[in-house]
């Protein structure tokens, strides 16, 4: 089925089996492996992309669903040379060791940053009404669908918390 | 030119003298712009032209024979072929260096690979897996260890008399702990893409010791290991999975040969699961006989594990219990129960990750029984020499660890079970000691030096997120007197000088050594330029300065200069015992109403030699602190009693620690050098955080609510009805 997709912000049409996951159909069909596959299945997170602006386990998503839609990938957050703030502080704080869920990390926590601002609660949240405190328990209730088998947990956590502000920290998005 | 060195004897402190300062720093990892923007590539990510896509086929019956029904697919869309020859068993064992068991038509567990099946597309193949018919003729066979008809006895000592010991001692301990077996589950699922060129076969693969795994492939394939080149710059975590050459390495390989075009095999994460290894459950008795002052008379450690028949590997439960503590009278018994259940193996840290949980918690419950600190009980019972062997140890703080740990986290804030609640949580500590036996490998590394104040280092080494493409441009940086952003490493390419490989916690210290080696070679040519003895060379942001001479690189050479560093093992191996060492505290909060367990900080005091990269270090050490937290709370693989598969393949069901499970860990390293280990005094630290940090936590759990767990994983069940 043909379908077409703005890719960090390029339009990009393609030709998929409507069993081909927008997961795959990045990775194989559009050579964009940034997004990465650790279980197929929703159960970690490396796969994490921003669509419309949410996060989704692409994994989970079959790409035929998403026609039209605006995809956002690590590959869209920086490159070497002009990394993002939340990438800057990942390499500083050494958010990660084998790299493969990085790059699912640091889209999740783009996208929690956003999340958070907009007064989300979690469950980790005292008050559902009032707007949370930036906390690392917030921090990592909300980054727990994220797994690091490498356990880089610390070293993410101190990354977000660092680069939170330059990302838009408690910056409301009118299109909420 | 080889700069050659076998480890026979102390060496220089070299390291100490250089004075660049880009060893030992915090250094960010070079490769970090790559792995942070979705640029590093690991072997899914690579595509040939033409290429098809494979997809193993696991077995649906535990034991028997069977056959492959081509024609209930050959009709699907997409299909090109499916392929049982020279189906691997099980991943082959780290450093096996040949084939892995190969069965034929043949069924040993379920869920073993028995085919291959390739196609167009991903989905297509997927699909074809699916529905592909394969008759059996299934055979009944053990799959409880416990129940196991086939049972491998040794015992590997008996020292003394330790029946006698435990009737004279003033105290004993005699506790059974189990543990349930484990998964690597490294992020990264195994993958591979095998292209032919004639009889050359280059595998792009996710692997950890590439020369060993060039040999394994081959003979697997039966096919000569010169025509092989592996290819692994980039690979997604390991932790042992990835030792030795996996299922779908020898899938992608035959496939690709029969269709004539390249073929790329990924492992679901289910086939991780099952294919590869498992880390083997473990029953354990440890028995401790004590005199009036705490002091060890005997020490027993006895272990019950499985693996499928004529698989070598078995956990080496004992490797730390053999050296840590003293006591004249000693036994330990080893009995492997050969069952049809998926292969056991290497897993993070094989045999201190589990056999230390039992130690450390008997050496908590002897404390006390005998009343005194764990920490004193630790401190004395620390042996002058090997209780078995009669060697010397080389470095070794671990009283210091344990000493400067207690006062970092406060361990004089303890109080007894129940003595401290916070509203409905009791609140307690605990700690454990940490040893890990260290290794030096044979390893090749080349280092060239070009005029321009750059250099290169080569090596088939791997990176498998240890840090190794930081530290290894470090120890050029340092030798070479240049920045280490000057320095570039490439890894991960068996046409480069072989490396130890990743695993055992050896790389950071083998190829490092080999690199230092290679450097030292360039530094004594630049002496000879400069008109120098080597040892006054002193090299330093690309000047040299020796003999009354200082002049910038550039002007001695003429050209680059490339020389190969190559370390061996010698006799400061036998002849010494080598180890890291470490304590570990934890403080937890254990929910009286429902046994719920929350890790609220930890602290790992470590000794490994010089620490090459604090940032990196640290960061290991962050991950077998958390990996004990896994094992003390909550991994474990749970086998089906009637088929012995694995019933919780999947990472939803095998819970590995996430974000919320962990909190503020703390790291300090206790300054070291030894002399003995290699020619840059350092130790290997990637399995040392893990050895007894899961102790740490069950001992704390104990000092908060007086409930011992003693079998693995602590889950509420097993504490609330003790409550
Ligand atoms: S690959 Fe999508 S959640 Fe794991
Ligand atoms: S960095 Fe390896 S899994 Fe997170």
């Amino acid at each position: 089925m043909k379908i077409t997709l703005s890719v960090n912000g390029e339009e990009r049409s393609l030709d998929v089996d409507p069993r081909t996951t927008l997961l795959d159909a990045l990775r194989d069909h559009l050579d964009m492996t940034g997004s990465k596959k650790g279980c197929d299945h929703g159960q970690c997170g490396a796969c994490t992309m921003l669509v419309n602006g949410r996060r989704i386990n692409s994994c989970l998503a079959l790409a035929v669903m998403h026609e039209g839609d605006e995809v956002t990938t690590i590959e869209g957050l920086g490159e070497p040379g002009a990394l993002s703030p939340l990438q800057k502080a990942f390499v500083r704080h050494d958010g990660y060791q084998c790299g493969y869920c990085t790059p699912g990390q640091i889209v999740s926590a783009k996208a929690m940053i956003a999340e958070f601002s907009n007064g989300w609660p979690s469950y980790v949240s005292d008050d559902l009404e009032a707007a949370p405190d930036f906390s690392e328990a917030e921090i990592k209730e909300r980054m727990s669908g994220n797994l690091c088998r490498c356990s880089a947990y610390p070293g993410i956590c101190a990354a977000i918390k660092d680069a939170a502000p330059e990302e838009g920290l408690n910056e409301r998005e009118a299109a909420e | 030119m080889t700069e050659h060195l076998k480890m026979d004897e102390v060496q220089p402190r070299l390291l100490d003298e250089t004075g660049q300062g880009a060893i030992t720093r915090p250094m960010d990892r070079p490769e970090g712009p790559l792995k942070v923007s979705g640029r590093a590539t690991y072997a899914a990510e690579y595509k040939a032209a033409n290429m098809a896509f494979g997809v193993m086929v696991r077995a649906g019956i535990t034991k028997g024979g069977y056959s492959i029904d081509e024609s209930s697919v050959k009709d699907m869309d997409g299909f090109l072929g499916v392929w049982t020859d020279h189906m691997i068993r099980n991943s082959a064992q780290g450093m096996m260096d040949t084939n892995p068991v190969q069965l034929g038509q043949r069924v040993q567990y379920l869920g073993q690979p028995i085919a291959v099946v390739a196609a167009e597309t991903f989905e297509q193949a997927r699909h074809i897996a699916n529905r592909l018919k394969v008759d059996y003729s299934p055979e009944d066979g053990d799959v409880d260890p416990e129940t196991a008809s086939q049972v491998d006895q040794s015992v590997a000592l008996d020292q003394g008399d330790l029946e006698q010991a435990m009737k004279d001692a003033e105290f004993t301990v005699d506790s059974t702990y189990t543990t349930k077996p484990h998964n690597s589950a490294p992020m990264e699922p195994h993958a591979s893409l095998a292209e032919w060129d004639g009889e050359k076969l280059t595998l792009h693969g996710s692997y950890q010791m590439l020369k060993y795994n060039k040999n394994e492939l081959a003979d697997s394939l039966d096919m000569d290991a010169d025509d092989i080149r592996i290819l692994a710059p980039y690979v997604g975590g390991g932790f042992g999975s990835k030792l030795g050459i996996a299922a779908e390495a020898v899938g992608a390989a035959v496939a690709a040969k029969a269709l004539k075009r390249p073929v790329r095999v990924v492992m679901s994460r289910q086939n991780v699961f099952e294919m590869v290894v498992r880390r083997t459950e473990t029953r354990q008795r440890v028995r401790l006989a004590a005199d009036k002052d705490g002091r060890l008379t005997g020490l027993g450690h006895d272990n019950r594990q499985s693996n499928l028949p004529d698989e070598g590997f078995s956990e080496p439960v004992t490797l730390a219990t053999h050296f840590l503590y003293g006591g004249e009278n000693r036994r330990y018994e080893q009995e492997v129960a050969r069952v049809h259940r998926m292969a056991a193996g290497s897993v993070r840290a094989p045999g201190e990750a589990v056999g230390m949980l039992a130690l450390e918690n008997a050496m908590d419950e002897l404390a006390e029984t005998v009343g005194i600190d764990p920490i004193d009980l630790r401190v004395r019972n620390i042996p002058e020499i090997h209780p078995e062997s009669g060697k010397q140890y080389s470095s070794r703080s671990l009283a210091q660890c344990l000493k400067e740990g207690a006062a970092s986290f406060g361990w004089d804030q303890r109080k007894g079970p129940k003595e401290r609640r916070e509203g409905e949580w009791y609140v307690g500590m605990g700690v454990a000691a940490a040893a890990r036996t260290n290794i030096l490998m044979e390893s090749k590394a080349r280092v060239t030096l070009n005029p321009d104040g750059t250099a290169l280092v080569e090596t088939d080494m791997t990176d498998i997120g240890t840090g190794t493409y930081a530290i290894l441009g470090q120890i050029a940086a340092e030798m070479l007197g240049l920045d280490p952003s000057k320095v570039t490493v490439d890894l991960g390419d068996t046409d480069l000088p072989a490396g130890s490989g990743s695993g055992g916690s050896w790389g950071a210290a083998s190829a490092g050594s080999s690199v230092f080696l290679g450097a030292k070679a360039i530094r004594a040519k630049l002496a000879e330029r400069l008109g120098c003895e080597p040892s006054a060379l002193r090299l330093q942001d690309g000047m040299a300065t020796g003999g009354n001479n200082r002049r910038p690189l550039a002007e001695l050479m003429e050209g680059p200069i490339a020389e190969e560093g190559h370390i061996e093992p010698g006799d400061m191996s036998d002849e010494m015992q080598q180890a890291g060492y470490g304590a570990h505290f934890a403080e937890v909060a254990v929910n009286s109403v429902t046994g719920e367990v929350r890790v609220r900080r930890t602290l790992s005091a470590m000794a490994a030699g010089r620490i090459l990269n604090e940032k990196t270090a640290a960061s290991q050490v962050h991950g077998g602190m958390i990996w004990g937290i896994g094992t003390a709370l909550h991994e474990a693989i749970e086998h089906d009693p009637r088929t012995g598969h694995v019933v919780n393949n999947d990472l939803a069901e095998y819970h590995v620690p996430v974000h919320l499970d962990v909190p503020q860990l703390d790291v300090m390293f206790i300054e070291e050098r030894d002399d003995h280990a290699n020619p840059m005094q350092v130790k290997g630290i990637g399995e040392l955080g893990l050895a007894g940090a899961g102790a740490a936590v069950t001992n704390a759990i104990y000092n908060a609510c007086g409930v011992r767990v003693r079998d693995y994983p602590a889950t509420p069940d097993r504490i609330f009805p003790h409550l």
